[in-house]
C-alpha cells in the first residue's frame, strides 16, 4: 500500500556500473503519483539503465529504488501486476499476430483492458492478422505501447516510445501518453527528443554521463534566465544606432545573430521591427524571452564535455 | 492489493497456448519434429535396406524413432525457438510481466508435452496399424523413459538457447541432432559402428532413450544402464541450464 503523499517512484543514490563504466552515478529522483516525468539526455547518459533499475531488470550497485513503495526485485511478484513497460527493442514474438500477443498479455492480469478495444484504440485493427515481423516500425511501437497498458498499470515506464516513428505516428503516441496522464497514471519516459519532453512531461530530468544535470518543469528549465530578445538578420548592423532606437544594449555574439538585453515586452519588439523596417532589413529568426529547452540541454551537456 | 494478483493458471495456460501455436506455425520445426521421425519409420520399415540385426525392422525402428522424436522437439525445436525468443527480447519483455519464470517454464513444458503426445501417438498408430508393430511390454518403463529423455534433451536445448547466440544455437542443435541420429543406433544397429563410437552413442541421451525403450517394448522392463544415463543427463543438463541461462539478448 502506498501513502497518498508517498512518491510513486523514489530513487536514492542510485549507482550502476558496467565493468569500468559508471552508467548511473548517485542519481536522486522522485516522481509523484500521477506525474509524467521525461528522462532526457544524449545516448549513453544512463536513462535506460535508470529505467531498467526501476523495472527490476538491473540490480543497483548502490542506492535504493522504490516503485509504489516496493522493491522492484524483491517485491517483483506484487509489483509487476501494477506496472506497465515498453522496452526499446520490441520484445514480441516475430511470428505472432498483434491480437494474439495482446490477448496473451491480457491473460497475465486480473482485470485487463479488452484486447480488441485496445487494439482499435491504438489503430491496429487492420493489422490483427499480420505477423509482428511484418508490421511497420510505427505499428510495432504502438503494439508495444498497448502491451504496456493492457494490465491497467498504475505506473508506466516507456523507453524511447517514439524512436524511429514518423511525425504523424509520433503525434499519435503522444496522444496516448497524454491520455495516460489524464487518467492519473504515473509515467516515466526516456527520450532524446526535446520537443517530446516539452510536450508530454510535467517535469523534465536532464541526465548526462549518469548524473542528473537539471530537473524541473519545462518552464522552470527554460525560464530564470536574463530577459532578452535574440534575432538573426544580415551581419554587421549598426549596433549603436539600433541600441539607441530600441533603448537597450545590443550585442552581436556571432555574425548575423543579435541579442537585445532588455525585458521582453511588446513595445521592445515593436521598436525593433520598426527599426528594421526603416532600414529595410529582413528579419531571420526572432526569439523572445525564454530560451528553448534545446539551448538549456546543449549548454548543460556541453559543460560536461569541458569538465 | 489481492484483487491485482496474477491469475496464475490462466496466465500459464495462455502462455502454453502461445508456445504451442508458435511451435506448430514454424514449418522447419514441423519438418524436424514430425517429418523426419515419421519418414524414417515408414521408409525403413517398408524398405529393408538397413542392418537392423535379427529383428523385424519395425521392432527395431519404433524405439529409435520415438527417441529421435523426443530429441527433435527438445533439442532442436525448443532450443531454436527459445534462442530466437531471447535474441528478439521476448524473454526479457515477458520478464516484465506478472508471469513468473517458473510459470514461463511450466508453459514451455506443457507445450513440449503436447507436441510430444502427438508425436508418440502418431508413431504408435502408424507402427501398429500400418506396420504391424506388437510391443511385448513397456507400459511403465517406456513412458518414464520418454519423460526422462524429454527432460534431458529439453534442458540441453535450453542450455544452448540460454548461452549461445541464436544463430549458433540453430547450427549446433541441428548438428547435434544429425550426429545423434547417426551414432545412437536409431535407424540401424549400433553394432555395425566402430566399437568406441557405438559405446559413446549408447550413453548419449538419444541412444540411452532408444535402448531403454527397446528393452521395455521387448518385455524386459527397466534397462538399468540406459536409465542411469538418462537420469545423469537430465540432472546435469537441468543444473547447467538453470545456472547459465541468460534471459536477455
Amino acid at each position: 500500500m502506498t501513502d497518498a503523499a508517498e512518491p510513486a517512484i523514489l530513487v536514492r543514490g542510485l549507482t550502476k556500473r558496467y565493468g569500468p563504466l559508471t552508467a548511473v552515478d548517485g542519481l536522486e529522483l522522485q516522481v509523484a503519483a500521477g506525474e509524467t516525468l521525461a528522462l532526457l539526455g544524449p545516448n549513453g547518459a544512463g536513462k535506460t539503465t535508470t529505467v531498467e533499475c526501476c523495472e527490476g531488470y538491473r540490480v543497483p550497485d548502490a542506492g535504493t529504488v522504490r516503485v509504489l513503495g516496493l522493491d522492484p526485485r524483491r517485491d517483483a511478484r506484487r509489483l509487476r501486476p501494477r506496472v506497465g513497460l515498453m522496452l526499446q527493442e520490441g520484445g514480441v514474438y516475430p511470428m505472432a499476430r498483434p491480437h494474439e500477443v495482446l490477448r496473451l498479455f491480457a491473460a497475465f492480469y486480473a482485470d485487463p483492458l479488452d484486447a480488441d478495444e485496445l487494439l482499435e484504440r491504438v489503430g491496429l485493427t487492420d493489422t490483427r492478422r499480420t505477423r509482428f515481423r511484418d508490421l511497420s516500425g510505427g505499428q510495432k511501437q504502438r503494439l508495444s505501447l498497448a502491451l504496456a497498458l493492457v494490465g491497467r498499470p498504475e505506473v508506466v515506464f516507456l523507453d524511447e516510445p517514439t524512436a524511429g516513428l514518423d511525425p504523424a505516428a509520433r503525434r499519435r503516441t503522444w496522444e496516448h501518453i497524454g491520455e495516460l496522464r489524464a487518467a492519473g497514471v504515473t509515467v516515466v519516459l526516456t527520450t532524446h527528443l526535446l520537443d517530446e519532453a516539452e510536450q508530454l512531461a510535467d517535469r523534465v530530468a536532464i541526465m548526462d554521463r549518469g548524473q542528473l544535470v537539471a530537473l524541473g518543469t519545462p518552464d522552470e528549465l527554460t525560464h530564470g534566465q536574463r530577459a532578452r530578445l535574440s534575432f538573426t538578420a544580415r551581419p554587421d548592423l549598426d549596433l549603436a544606432d539600433l541600441a539607441a532606437a530600441v533603448g537597450a544594449v545590443v550585442e552581436q555574439p556571432r555574425p548575423g545573430r543579435y541579442v537585445v538585453h532588455a525585458a521582453n515586452d511588446p513595445q521592445l519588439v515593436a521598436r525593433l521591427t520598426a527599426w528594421l523596417a526603416t532600414h529595410d532589413i529582413a528579419l531571420g529568426e526572432l526569439q523572445a524571452g525564454k530560451r528553448s529547452l534545446e539551448e538549456v540541454f546543449l549548454r548543460l551537456t556541453a559543460e560536461e564535455d569541458r569538465a | 492489493m489481492n484483487e491485482r494478483d496474477t491469475p496464475m493458471l490462466q496466465a500459464v495456460l495462455a502462455q502454453a497456448g502461445m508456445e504451442l501455436r508458435l511451435l506448430v506455425r514454424s514449418g522447419e520445426s514441423l519438418l524436424v519434429t514430425f517429418g523426419i521421425p515419421v519418414g524414417i519409420l515408414v521408409f525403413f520399415s517398408l524398405v529393408e535396406v538397413l542392418p537392423t540385426g535379427e529383428r523385424r525392422a519395425v521392432d527395431f525402428l519404433v524405439p529409435g524413432v520415438l527417441a529421435l522424436s523426443v530429441a527433435a522437439t527438445g533439442l532442436v525445436a525448443v532450443a531454436i525457438q527459445t534462442a530466437f525468443e531471447r535474441k528478439y527480447g521476448v524473454l526479457k519483455r515477458l520478464g516484465g510481466t506478472p508471469l513468473p519464470r517458473a510459470g514461463f517454464l511450466a508453459a514451455k513444458a506443457l507445450a513440449v508435452a503436447a507436441v510430444l503426445a502427438v508425436q508418440v501417438a502418431l508413431v504408435a498408430v502408424l507402427a501398429v496399424s500400418l506396420l504391424d508393430w506388437q510391443p511385448q511390454g513397456g507400459g511403465l518403463a517406456a513412458p518414464l523413459a520418454v519423460l526422462l529423455g524429454t527432460l534431458a534433451t529439453t534442458a540441453l536445448g535450453l542450455l544452448m538457447a540460454g548461452t549461445l547466440r541464436a544463430e549458433a544455437t540453430l547450427a549446433a542443435s541441428n548438428a547435434a541432432f544429425l550426429v545423434l541420429l547417426v551414432i545412437s543406433g536409431v535407424t540401424f544397429d549400433a553394432a555395425t559402428l566402430p566399437d568406441g563410437l557405438a559405446a559413446v552413442g549408447r550413453v548419449l541421451p538419444v541412444g540411452a532413450l532408444g535402448e531403454a525403450l527397446r528393452v521395455a517394448f521387448d518385455g524386459g522392463g527397466f534397462a538399468r544402464g540406459a536409465f542411469v544415463a538418462l537420469v545423469v543427463w537430465s540432472a546435469v543438463a537441468v543444473v547447467a541450464a538453470a545456472r547459465t541461462f541468460r534471459w536477455e539478448p
